[in-house]
């Protein structure tokens, strides 16, 4: 009896540790989840376009990671995206006038929430909203821009007469 | 079988003794008979038309020598296998006809003892005992462990009820069996070998229990054993079978005092008779002067007839 | 007359393994069709799942752990190169989340726990347990080969989970600890890139490899020879054939996932 009991015990172990692998996985591999803890406090930014920022993504200051983006949110009055982020307790001396962009992390990397310090003598608090604001910079912007440019720049060639040609 | 059945099966022994059922002819208290026979397996013929009958209340031996299909008789008797033709009867069923259930539903007034005992070695003593119980009733537990405590202990191992089966000699995993065989209260109690590989005393015990549970509880008991003097004590007839057909039968001492070839090499343990020494091989002589050992040629000549 | 004999007998060996292949079919076909009513008797299932499934706990943590381990090494080495070892985390999740995690796991179980369904139950056919079972009218399938094809099919997604957690934590201590990529990135652009759909595909696979070997490693011992040899050979056969099937079902089932 006492061995079957045992056994019993044994099971229950395994099966505990099994769904416990299950909901870590579940919940702390991938992004439809809660990040570690409640601890820290909110702020609030508001971006023209957060490109592929996903919740979960790190927040980081001088390139050290601060916090986690907690939500993001298209906010039909502005027209904007809305993004919660949640800052580590520690990190308390923020100063109010910081400004946020988002940023790629290396070449295959997901994109961050990147805080700029600012010189402001006071700080951020819970619920702080972060007004300078600096949008993902999509690739396809920044070729189409590229492009435009250039071919600009070979029309004015174009029409203007070669002045230093020898 | 039925409680009311019992005396009549005594007073039947009173009157013919320790006889055999007449070969050949209609047994009317045969708890299991067979009719014309037919079993092959593969190309060979096992049994050809075999008849034979057990009574009511006795205990019948069956012997013969090793690869006459003893093991399949049993076999075929609890519906192990099928009979290519004929018939296998067990209480008036026909096996062959039944389906697995209603085998099943025979089996279940059969109680069986396997060689080694064929414990369940991942069970306890007990569990062993209760394993039927559990899987056929729905017992309180305290009539359970009544039933089996109460088997156990006409088997003289109660004190041993939690012991493992890696823990018994090889007499004592065969009298659980046998309290494991009795707990359903069967009509029918089959042994296979239960002599094999035990020493005198266990095999004393075991003699008496058969005979034991056989007169006690009013079963009928068939051993498929080759001991020939143990079983005579016991069995109140006996078959000898050899190549798929019944070559005698009678009680002990009628098999003893055959003057067939074949029942004297038997019951005496004679080397070379009808039985022959050799396994069928070419001529003696012919070979060792012959080219090679493993001469074809020289392989494929005689056969057994 | 050699060359007759030898066609025949190639024709027997088609055939011989056509017939295995249809008995193997035919008894997973009854073990499934059995595997409800086990529902009423839920200890035994229990008592298997510890066989199957606490006995090869360490074995899976401990292989899990190594296997993570140098997925972080090879991984961040590799990525290094491209300058771009922060995507760690999601090749070492995806990885071994989609891949190593359920062939792994499912080899390791194979070599475990089907090899021990096949001896126990072929032991069980080679001591006349079998058969004294069908004589006390209880059918062998249902007492012991289904409640062990369940245990077996509920421990190992379980133990696959196991593996794939303990692997990534392998390969964060690896990475973070040993190369300096750092945590956050390494668990953040993980969560990025993992999709709930990756988790349920690794999932589905090891319950396919658990059917696969936990139905083998049944069959194999209950059509095993009855003697010593025989359930050696069996043994042997469960290893070779749940490997075989494990690696091809998952190269379809990866497949039709891509597609």
């Amino acid at each position: 009896m006492r061995q079957s009991k045992s056994i019993e015990l044994a099971t229950g172990f395994f099966a505990a540790l099994g769904f416990a692998a299950m909901f870590f996985m579940v919940t702390q591999i991938t992004n439809r989840s809660p990040t570690f803890g409640d601890a820290g406090f909110h702020l609030e930014a508001d971006f023209d376009n957060v490109g592929s920022l996903k919740e979960g993504a790190p927040v980081s200051m001088s390139g050290v990671s601060v916090g986690r983006v907690e939500s993001i949110r298209f906010n039909q009055g502005t027209y904007k995206a809305h993004v919660v982020l949640r800052i580590q307790p520690q990190y308390n001396r923020i100063p109010d006038d910081s400004d946020a962009a988002i940023f790629t992390a290396g070449l295959l990397g997901g994109q961050y929430v990147g805080l700029q310090a600012g010189g402001s003598e006071t700080f951020y608090r819970d619920g702080g909203h972060i007004e300078l604001t600096q949008s993902a910079i999509v690739l396809e912007e920044l070729i189409s821009k590229f492009l435009f440019s250039f071919a600009s720049k070979e029309a004015d060639q174009k029409t203007a007469p070669p002045a230093q040609s020898p | 079988m039925e409680s009311s059945a019992t005396p009549a099966v005594a007073v039947d022994l009173a009157l013919t003794g320790r006889s055999c059922a007449p070969v050949g002819e209609e047994v009317r208290d045969a708890i299991v008979s067979i009719e014309g026979l037919v079993y092959r397996a593969g190309r060979r013929t096992i049994f050809d038309g075999l008849n034979l009958a057990f009574r009511k209340g006795q205990v019948t031996a069956v012997m013969g020598p090793s690869g006459t299909g003893k093991t399949t008789l049993l076999k075929l008797i609890t519906g192990q296998v099928r009979p290519d033709r004929g018939r296998v009867l067990v209480d008036g069923q026909d096996l062959g006809q039944l389906s697995r259930e209603g085998v099943y539903a025979v089996r279940r007034r059969m109680g069986m003892l396997f060689q080694n005992g064929a414990l369940l070695t991942d069970l306890s003593v007990f569990e062993n005992v209760a394993f039927p119980l559990r899987e056929h009733t729905d017992l309180p537990e305290r009539l359970v462990r009544h039933v089996v405590l109460t088997k156990l202990h006409a088997v003289g191992l109660r004190g041993a009820a939690s012991l493992m089966p890696a823990e018994l000699s090889g007499g004592m995993a065969r009298r659980v069996a046998l309290a494991r065989a009795i707990v359903m209260d069967p009509a029918l109690l089959i042994y296979d070998e239960p002599f094999v590989g035990l020493d005198p005393i266990s095999m004393g015990v075991v003699l008496r229990l058969i005979r034991q549970m056989n007169d006690a509880l009013g079963i009928t008991s068939i051993v498929v054993s080759h001991d020939v003097h143990e079983i005579s004590a016991v069995a109140d007839c006996t078959y000898l079978l050899s190549e798929g057909r019944v070559v005698a039968s009678g009680s002990p001492d009628e098999l003893r005092g055959s003057q067939s070839e074949i029942v004297r090499q038997f019951m005496n343990g004679m080397a070379d008779g009808p039985v022959p020494f050799h396994f069928p091989a070419p001529d003696y002589e012919t070979q060792l002067l012959g080219a090679s050992f493993g001469n074809r040629a020289a392989g494929g000549g005689k056969v057994k007839p | 007359m050699s060359t007759v004999n030898l066609r025949i007998d190639r024709l027997g060996g088609v055939r011989g393994a056509l017939e295995k292949l249809g008995a193997y079919l035919l008894f997973a076909g009854r073990l499934l069709l059995a595997s409800p009513r086990a529902v009423l008797r839920p200890g035994l299932v229990v008592a298997q799942i510890y066989n199957a499934g606490a006995l090869s706990l360490a074995l899976i943590m401990f292989c899990g752990l190594f296997v993570g381990m140098v997925l972080g090494l090879q991984g961040a080495d590799l990525l290094q190169r491209f300058g771009a070892e922060e995507a760690l985390g999601p090749a070492a999740a995806l990885g071994m989340l989609k891949q190593l995690g359920p062939v792994v796991a499912a080899l390791l179980f194979a070599g475990r726990a089907g090899t021990a369904l096949t001896s126990e139950i072929g032991l069980m056919a080679a001591t006349d347990q079998l058969s004294a079972m069908e004589m006390m009218a209880v059918d062998p399938v249902r007492r012991v080969c289904v409640p062990r094809f369940l245990g077996a099919l509920i421990a190992l997604p379980l133990l696959t989970a196991i593996f794939i957690t303990i692997g990534l934590y392998g390969s964060q201590l690896v990475g973070v600890q040993l190369l300096g990529i750092d945590a956050g990135q390494f668990w953040s652009q993980m969560r990025n890139a993992v999709e709930l759909d990756d988790i349920a595909e690794g999932m589905v696979k090891s319950v396919f490899f658990a059917l696969a070997i936990a139905s083998l490693a049944v069959f194999e011992g209950f059509h095993a020879q009855p003697t010593a040899e025989g359930v050696g050979r069996a043994t042997t056969r469960t290893v070779v054939n749940s490997s075989i099937a494990v690696l091809l079902l998952n190269y379809v089932l990866t497949a039709f996932y891509i597609h």
